[in-house]
Parts: structure tokens; sequence; C-alpha cells
């Protein structure tokens, strides 16, 4: 399609240079730092720093708490990711039926996503309190299990995904919202008339059409809960017990600001940087296969 | 990236055009209560912050606990605002947000506008120097992003805390999607007219983008105040401290005083109630926003 | 409008002349300020502030600005990245764990060498033995003792008197805590015995100096830096694992890192707790309940008793600042470690007066007699026997070793490692940050 532009010989030049500035500035050069601060080893006040090539990456790569770092991330970015999409389908799939009131149930579903994950950590670690919490408090009467996360790992993750797929249930919802009622009513009545229920028609008639939405939620949340939800576990649980909810980000940010070791955090921040990389690229090539302009 | 996965669509429709149109039966009744049911557990964890908010140190201990307000919400709040110094947090938030918002909106408006609208030497590396920031997030680039910052001078200082976190991509290609869609005729029209590229976009296309620019807005309002990590490593004073950092520093972690719960659910309440209120009354400039800023 | 060259000169001679104008008010408002970086919150941030303004009110060449930074992590952080932007500020205060990270970082200057340089007389010898030991090197203080605490055992008189024990008898051994624990708690004045804050500097660190166990090899890491932790030996098996035993009871009822257990004790949930003896005052103003404070406990024979280990920060004088405000800086140092601002800071804090002519005049006043609780601590630093095991712990990459350990014990507690196991583990772990830290320090 050719398009219709305008003659300048300096004037684009402008136009772009404000985002190239930011971009060249805290993007650019600072990835390349991380590039160069990972071959070395650096002392605290920066007075001495030896070439030390891939010195800190090997380090990393044999220190079993690295793996476990990425283990709980995965974990972590999984759990919140399950459970932020499935639950939003449900919820946007009974939201959209023939019932009045939509929007008003979607203000209501949507608002969680305006709290910050740290701010709905500290909520949730109050919830989870072991001495103050209502949820060990009603627990007690089914079990005697004791709901303490200083002390058991799990309990631990388990709060800090659930405070963080609470945020982001809101943000799925939207987007199902959106793209079921894009379904156009006849495909539902069509499937009606096949006898199919409720939940078969859900099951082998809108999931499939929605597929895209939740290939595309799926990867936007796992991104988001790799690397965005720093807040939430410092906020709450500050990687413990043990290293339980320690998730890489946190790990870089503890080792380079915390340990000062930062030969290590930058080379922990190029290995994010090639997880991203490849994410979104991988992201984009199958999205794009899906893009129209009208 | 359209909504609905557009060769089974059409095969399912002409299935149904060929079908007896039919009236579905009515269950409308269990669908709502189950809907409030969802909803009610999905508010439950703020409404619950909401009451301890308004108790006294006395009864948030209280077992069972008790889950109707109490009376102390003024004075719960006032010694939050007092403890924590809200007033000025409340203010770097609101700086922050709406700094990164604004700036973002403008630098990608004229950068998607250059892109589109002129051909010239550097375009394509210019489209994926801009593409590649969004495999950078901040993480990624922390320790050395707080360095630049540190040699421009601008550690905790506003410029630092806003405008690093100012030109990730998403907002330009949004732009770029929507000029894109702007017929051919209308910029040749503007041509014809003897209007430069500059009174172009300021006269034809801006006006046009408000919708979009409003959705962008609240999005990114959001973003900016949900900020945790990046006002962490920045901001060192109290006085630049934001809202999201504040509160974490009311849980006392080496204090002698008792955990003040209810004060530290005051504040979440203050700290959550501007993103939380911009999402309720701009809902629907909220959801077009978040639905059209796909990556 | 064009700029022509009398309209230049013009503008030239205004600004001049503006210029004159100023400068002679410029000396008459400037007072030369030092920047004065820490991480105390709360009503030691208060208490700072009051020292601080004794200071600046005491004379009129120096204004000292002092700054809360954060927790000391942070503000540690935020000097070092300040000093790497040639922008530090003249004095940090840095907790104890990051003494060797500041000894050997050539970005300090070493606090007998500023008073040499300024002249200024500062009886060294006077300040307590433990405190000089922890932070001198070859016979010289290279921080300024600030806030000085160690770890004491806090106890709930009332609770103790529900349960038919003695209240002004704190228990002195392990055996009597558990005894005294299970009083407690099947009398239902507490729901457990004990909790204990910040995991490793309580109880590896000094339940090990306090029985004169090594922590580390090479003197606890005095004399050089290829040290290696010995944590996992005997005592300090015997004890984790023992802690273990205990939270599976209830005796014991860990509460998390730092000061996170506090509300254990403030709530009467557990009737005794370890903690630093800086939270004297705290608890004074927030405590509900009669308390009293005692020695740590320890396990008798076969280990001798010796005396527990200095915690808390120092003030750091940073490199690369002219004398003229050097000279401010050190004249603020030695406002601070005279003997009535020791008084003042110990009264209104808590923290220990580090000087023995502050404690002979505190007990003069028979400050003591009326505050027993504020001389345990003192006591059970000065009055043990000193032996090189307790003389203190110097280690590079502390502060993530002590992460590691607490991760570990936090392990231990929960079941998930046996004691030798998790300590095995830690010791590794803390082994490897050593000689990282060696090989980045090479000297």
């Amino acid at each position: 399609m050719s398009r219709t532009v305008f003659r300048s010989r300096w004037l684009p030049y402008g136009l772009v240079a404000p985002q190239m500035a930011v971009t060249v500035l805290f993007f650019f050069w600072p990835a390349l730092k991380s590039l160069q601060l990972s071959l070395y080893r650096v002392s605290p006040f920066g007075d001495r720093s030896t070439f030390v090539g891939l010195d800190n990456f090997t380090k990393l790569l044999a220190d079993p708490d690295y793996y476990a770092s990425v283990v709980n991330s995965f974990v972590f970015a999984g759990g919140v990711t399950v459970l932020a999409v499935l639950g939003a389908l449900i919820l946007a799939g009974l939201a959209t039926q023939k019932i009045r009131g939509l929007t008003i149930y979607r203000t209501l579903l949507l608002w969680p996503y305006g709290i910050a994950p740290a701010v709905a950590g500290i909520i949730f670690l109050f919830i989870f309190h072991p001495a103050y919490g209502i949820l060990p408090y009603f627990l007690s009467f089914v079990t005697s299990y004791e709901f303490n996360w200083l002390l058991k790992g799990w309990v631990a993750m388990t709060l800090v995904i659930v405070a963080t797929a609470w945020t982001h249930l809101g943000y799925n919802i939207a987007f199902y919202i959106a793209g079921l009622l894009a379904i156009p009513t006849s495909v539902i009545e069509a499937a009606d008339v096949d006898g199919a229920g409720p939940i078969r028609r859900f099951t082998a008639v809108v999931f499939p059409l929605v597929s895209p939405i939740t290939f595309y939620l799926v990867v936007l949340n796992m991104v988001f809960a790799f690397f965005e939800s720093f807040g939430v576990i410092d906020a709450v649980t500050k990687g413990g017990p043990g290293q339980a909810t320690e998730i890489m980000v946190y790990k870089l940010y503890k080792d380079g600001f915390i340990g000062l070791n930062l030969g290590s955090s930058g080379a922990q921040s190029v290995i994010l940087m090639a997880m991203v990389i490849t994410l979104t690229v991988l992201q984009f090539r199958f999205a794009e296969k899906k893009v129209t302009y009208r | 990236m359209s909504a609905v996965n557009t060769t089974q669509l059409e095969g399912v429709q002409a299935r149904a055009a060929a079908a007896p149109r039919r009236r579905l039966p009515s269950g409308s009744l269990l669908v709502h209560a189950l809907l409030i049911a969802c909803i009610a557990v999905v508010a439950f964890p703020l409404y619950f912050a909401f009451v301890v908010s308004t108790q006294d140190l006395q009864e948030v201990v209280q077992r069972p606990p008790r889950l109707l307000p109490s009376t102390h919400l003024l004075e719960n709040y006032v010694e939050a605002w007092r403890k924590a110094d809200m007033g000025v947090m409340l203010l770097n938030s609101a700086m922050m947000a709406v700094t990164v918002a604004v700036g973002k909106i403008a630098i990608s408006m004229l950068s998607a506008f250059a892109v589109v609208y002129f051909t010239f030497r550097g375009r394509t590396l210019c489209f994926w120097m801009i593409f590649v920031t969004l495999m950078l997030p901040v993480p990624v680039r922390l320790m050395s992003t707080y360095e630049v910052v540190g040699t421009l001078g601008w550690l905790n200082s506003y410029q630092g805390l806003t405008v690093p976190l100012m030109a990730s991509a998403t907002a330009t290609f949004l732009f770029r999607q929507f000029y894109l869609t702007i017929p051919n005729e209308m910029a040749e029209a503007a041509q014809l007219d003897g209007a430069g590229p500059l009174r172009f976009l300021f006269q034809f296309l801006l006006p046009l983008s408000w919708a979009n620019i409003a959705a962008l807005f609240v999005v990114l309002f959001i973003f900016g105040w949900n900020q945790y990590l990046w006002p962490l490593l920045i901001t060192n004073s109290d006085a630049m401290r934001t809202v999201v950092i504040g509160l974490e520093k009311l849980i006392p972690r080496s204090g002698t005083d008792l955990p003040t719960w209810n004060l530290i659910m005051a504040g979440a309440m203050l700290a959550l109630l501007p993103p939380v209120g911009i999402i309720v009354f701009m809902q629907r400039w909220f959801v077009k926003g978040l639905v059209e800023s796909e990556k | 409008m064009p700029y022509t060259k009398t309209c230049w000169r013009r503008a030239t001679l205004v600004l001049v002349l503006v210029a004159l104008l100023l400068v002679p008010a410029a000396p008459a408002l400037a007072k030369t300020e030092i920047q004065f970086w820490h991480a105390m919150t709360g009503q030691l941030n208060d208490a700072v502030n009051a020292l601080v303004k004794q200071f600046n009110e005491s004379q009129t060449e120096y204004e000292v600005k002092p700054l809360q930074k954060g927790n000391y992590s942070e503000t540690l952080t935020a000097a070092i990245a300040a000093y790497r932007q040639r922008q530090a500020p003249h004095i940090v205060q840095v907790f104890e764990v990051g003494t060797q990270t500041m000894m050997l970082s050539g970005a300090v200057l070493p606090v007998y060498q500023l008073m040499k340089e300024q002249e200024i007389v500062v009886d060294w010898k006077d300040f307590i033995a433990p405190v000089v030991g922890y932070y001198s090197k070859d016979g010289n203080l290279y921080s300024m003792p600030f806030n000085s605490s160690t770890p004491i055992l806090y106890y709930n008189k009332d609770a103790f008197q529900k349960a038919g024990l003695d209240p002004s008898k704190p228990p002195q051994t392990w055996k009597q805590v558990e005894e005294y624990s299970k009083k407690l708690r099947s009398s239902g004045a507490t729901k457990c015995g004990f909790s204990t804050g910040w995991p490793s500097w309580v109880q590896l660190e000094n339940m090990l100096a306090l029985h004169d166990q090594p922590f580390a090899t090479k003197h606890n890491g005095f004399d050089g830096l290829d040290a290696q932790l010995l944590i996992n030996g005997e005592l300090g098996v015997k004890h984790m694992a023992q802690l273990a035993a205990w939270q599976k009871e209830g005796i014991f009822s860990y509460g998390g890192r730092r000061g996170d257990a506090d509300p254990k004790f403030l709530s009467g949930e557990c009737g005794m707790y370890m903690q630093s003896s800086a939270l004297i005052g705290g608890f004074t103003k927030g405590a509900a309940f009669k308390w009293g404070t005692g020695q740590l406990p320890s396990y008798g024979a076969p280990y001798k008793r010796a005396t527990s280990i200095i915690g808390g920060a120092t003030l750091w004088v940073m490199k690369g600042k002219p004398a003229a405000e050097n000279r401010g800086t050190a004249r603020f140092l030695k406002f601070i470690s005279d003997t009535n601002q020791q008084m003042w800071w110990h009264v209104t804090t808590g923290y220990l007066a580090i000087s023995n002519s502050a404690v002979k005049n505190l007990e003069a006043g028979y400050h003591f007699k009326k505050n027993p609780d504020q001389y345990t601590a003192f006591a059970q630093l000065t009055k043990g026997t000193a032996t090189p095991n307790s003389q203190g712990i110097r280690l590079g990459n502390f502060t993530q070793i002590r992460d590691v350990i607490e991760a570990e014990m936090e392990n231990i507690f929960a079941g998930k490692k046996t004691a030798k196991q998790g300590l095995d583990d830690a010791v590794a772990k803390s082994n490897e940050l050593l000689k990282e830290f060696a090989a980045a320090n090479k000297q």
C-alpha cells in the first residue's frame, strides 16, 4: 500500500529524536553495560575491576540457588497465569451470558487491576498472617495444619501467587469480554441447535474461538509474572522463607544491590535478557501471522 | 491481531445461518448468582482491608475477627497520613504517574508519526530499535540503568524517576497502528491545502486520536502509579518516596511498635484509591486502551 | 530584534554589578555543611536529629545535615552509589557486618588518621574493649563507634507471675529456659516459651562467642581473608537441633528475621525473647506488661562462658573531601564521643555507652541502679571472660553470609533439613562467598 508521505529533510529526525534519545540512553547503553559488567568482577566501591571472562556465568550455572530461583520463577509465573487466565475465562464467560448488567459486572471485576501488586501483597500478607490473619483462623477450624508462611515455603508461594493473580484477573477479563462479545450470537445458537448443553457449548465452540486471546494472555501473564513481580516479593516475603519465594528478578536485585556483587548481577541480567528476547520473538512470530490491517 | 479465529468463525457462521432461530433458555438467575458469588470472593480482600482500616488495634487482634466496619476510620486515616507523610508521597506518586503517562504519549506519538508519514534514511533502523525495547524490561537492565542515571546526576530526582520509564514501545506501536488506519486521502487533502506535516499532525491527527490518547493515559497512569522496583532504587530520601514504596516502609521490620495493621491497611487504601478510582470512572477508556495496546 | 554591541555591553555591566553585590553576602550565609547519612528510624531518628542539633548549636562554623537513607543495606548501597558518582556524604553509618567491606574498600578515611590529620586529641584507650576490638586494625580505630548493642534476654514478669515463676529471676541456662517455657505454657500464661530476633546474630554468632566457640577460622576472620566458617561444629549443630525440636513442641516459636518477631513478645504470645539491648527504650514505651532483662542463657559445662559480641553500627568517614570539611567531620565525631554526649545518647536510646568514663559517670549517678535493665548488656559484654572467640567477627560479604545462614536456619526450623545438613550447606555456600570476596579484594 503506498502511503502519502510528507517531504522534509530534518523533521522526521527531530520527531523521532526524543524517543531515540531515551531508548539509547536508558535501554541500549544499560543493556551493553550489563553485558560488560557480567564479564568483570567488580569491588563494591568500583575501584577494582578485573576481567574474568565467563566466570560469572559458570558460577551461576553451577549454583543450585540459581536453579532454585529459576524453578521458583516458573512456578510463580505458572501459578499466576493458570489462576488468572482460567479464572478470567470463567468469569468473562459468565458475564457475557444473555443477562443484564454487563458493564456493572465488568467494573466490579476490573478494578483490582488498579492495585499495585506490592499493595495487594501487603493486604494478602495480613490475611495470611500466622498470628493475626483471617485465613489461618478460619482454616484452623478445618484442619490443625499450621499455615505459617514464615516456615512453610509453599504457603509463602501460595500467598504471593494469589495476591498477584488477584490483581491480574481484571485485565484478563477485559480481554475475554471483548473477545466473547465479538462472537456472533448466531454461532452460540447454532451450537444450541446441535443440542449442546452450556458446558459443551463452551468447550467445543467458544473456547476454540477465543484461543488466540488465550494464547496472547498466557504469554502476557507469564511475562508479567516473570519480570514485573519484584514488588510483591519485596513487600511481602523478601524471598523467604529459606529461598522459597526467591524469583530470578529478586535474586538479581539481592545479589547486586544488597550483596554488592555487580558482576553476578550483570550476568543474571544478561540471562534474563536472553529469555525475554526469545519469548518476545516467539510471541511476535506467532501473533504476526494473524495481524491484518484493514 | 484479530480477536477470534476467523476461519473457524466462518465455518460456524455458515452452519448457524442454515439453522432455525431459537430462544436461549433462561438460566440467568443461576448466572447472576454465580457472578455475584465470584465478585464477592474477589472483592473480599479489599473489603476486609477496609474493615481493618476502621478498627483500633484491640479489635484488629481480636478472635474471632470482626467483619463489620468499626468506628475509627477518621483517626486511623489521619494517623496513617501523618505517620507516613502520605501527602508528600501521594504527590510524588501522582507526579510520577502523570509525567510518565504524558511523556510516553508525547514521544510515542511523535515517533509513530515520523515512522508512518515520512520516508527517511534509517527509518527501518529506528523502527527496529524501538521494537527491541519491548524485550528489555526494567529488571534486565537494572544495575546499569541505575549507573547511567547516576552518571547523569539524576539519582533521587524526578527526572531519574520518570524518564527511564518512558520509552518502551507499546504506545508507539499503538499510535502507528492507528495512523495506518487513517485514509490516505486525508493526508493528500492536507498537502493540497498547503499544510505542513506538523499542522497535519496537530490539526488533523490529534483530534482523531483523543480516544486512543485517553485510553493510553489511563493505562499508563496506572502503570506509573504502581511502579515499585524502579522508585525503590532511585529514590532514597523521604521527600521523594512514592506511596507504594512508603506503604512497605509502614510495615515495621525491626521496630519496637506492634505492627499497626489498622494503619497499614489505611495506608493501603490511600495508596490504591487513585488508580482504582480511575479505572472505575474511566472504565470504557481503560478497556479500550488495554485491548488495543497489544504488542 | 538585533542585539547591538552596546546592548551587550550594558547587560554585561549589569551582571557584573549584580555579582559583586551578591558575593560579599555569600560568606556570611555559608556554614560548611557536613553530610551525615544514617539508617535510624522512628524514635532513634528523632534522637539522631536531637544529637546533631546539639552539635550544630554548639559552634558556628559547621552544620551537620543528617539524612535518613533507608535501612542499613540501603544506606550502604546509597553511599557506594554516591561515592562512585563522586557525591559521597562525609559520614555514613554502616552496620557491623559491613566492616570488612568498608575497611578494604579504599574509599574510607580511618578515624584514627582523620583525628591525627586534624590534630584532635581523642582518648582511644577510653573506649570499651569489645568495641575497640571489633573496629580496629593493627591497634587503630577505623570507624567511630556510635550505636552499639548486644543481644540480651527479655522476659515477661507478669506472665512469670501467672506461671508460678519468680518474676525477679530470669533463666540463666538453656535447661531453665526449657523448664520455664513448659511452665508458662501449661499454666496458660503464654502460648509459646520464647522467640528470637536476628536469628543468625543472636543464636549463632553470639551463642558461639558466649560459649567460647569460634565462628570462623583465622580468629573469626580477623587474621586473613582466607577464613572459613566453623558454625557446623558440635555446639552449632547441637543448638540448632535443639531449637528445631523446641519449635516442634511449641516451646520455641520462630517469628522471622530481623525484628519481625518483636510482636510475639510485645503481644504476650511468648514469655521470653532474645533481641538487641537497643529495644529497651521501645519496650519501655510499648509493652503493656511488666518485663525485665537477663543475660543470654548458656548450656554450661563443658563450655566455658565468655562474653557476647557487639552489634549495631559505626560511623565511617568517606575519603576525598577537602581538609576544611574534614575538620568539621572530626569535630562532630569528637563531640559525639565526649562523655556528656555518650551519657545522653545512652539514656535516650538504650544503646551502650561506649567509653569507660561515660560508664563510670552513669554508675556514679546511680543510673544503672535505677535502670538495672540497661546494665545487663554492659555486664554481658564486659564483665565476663573475654576470649579470642568473643572479640567479634570480621568477614567479607557478611551480609550475604548472614542471609545464607538464616535461610538454612529456616529450613532447619521447618524440619526440611537436619541441623547438621542445614549448617553444612550454610558453611559450603558461605565459604564460596568468602572466597569470592578474597578474590575481589586481593591486596
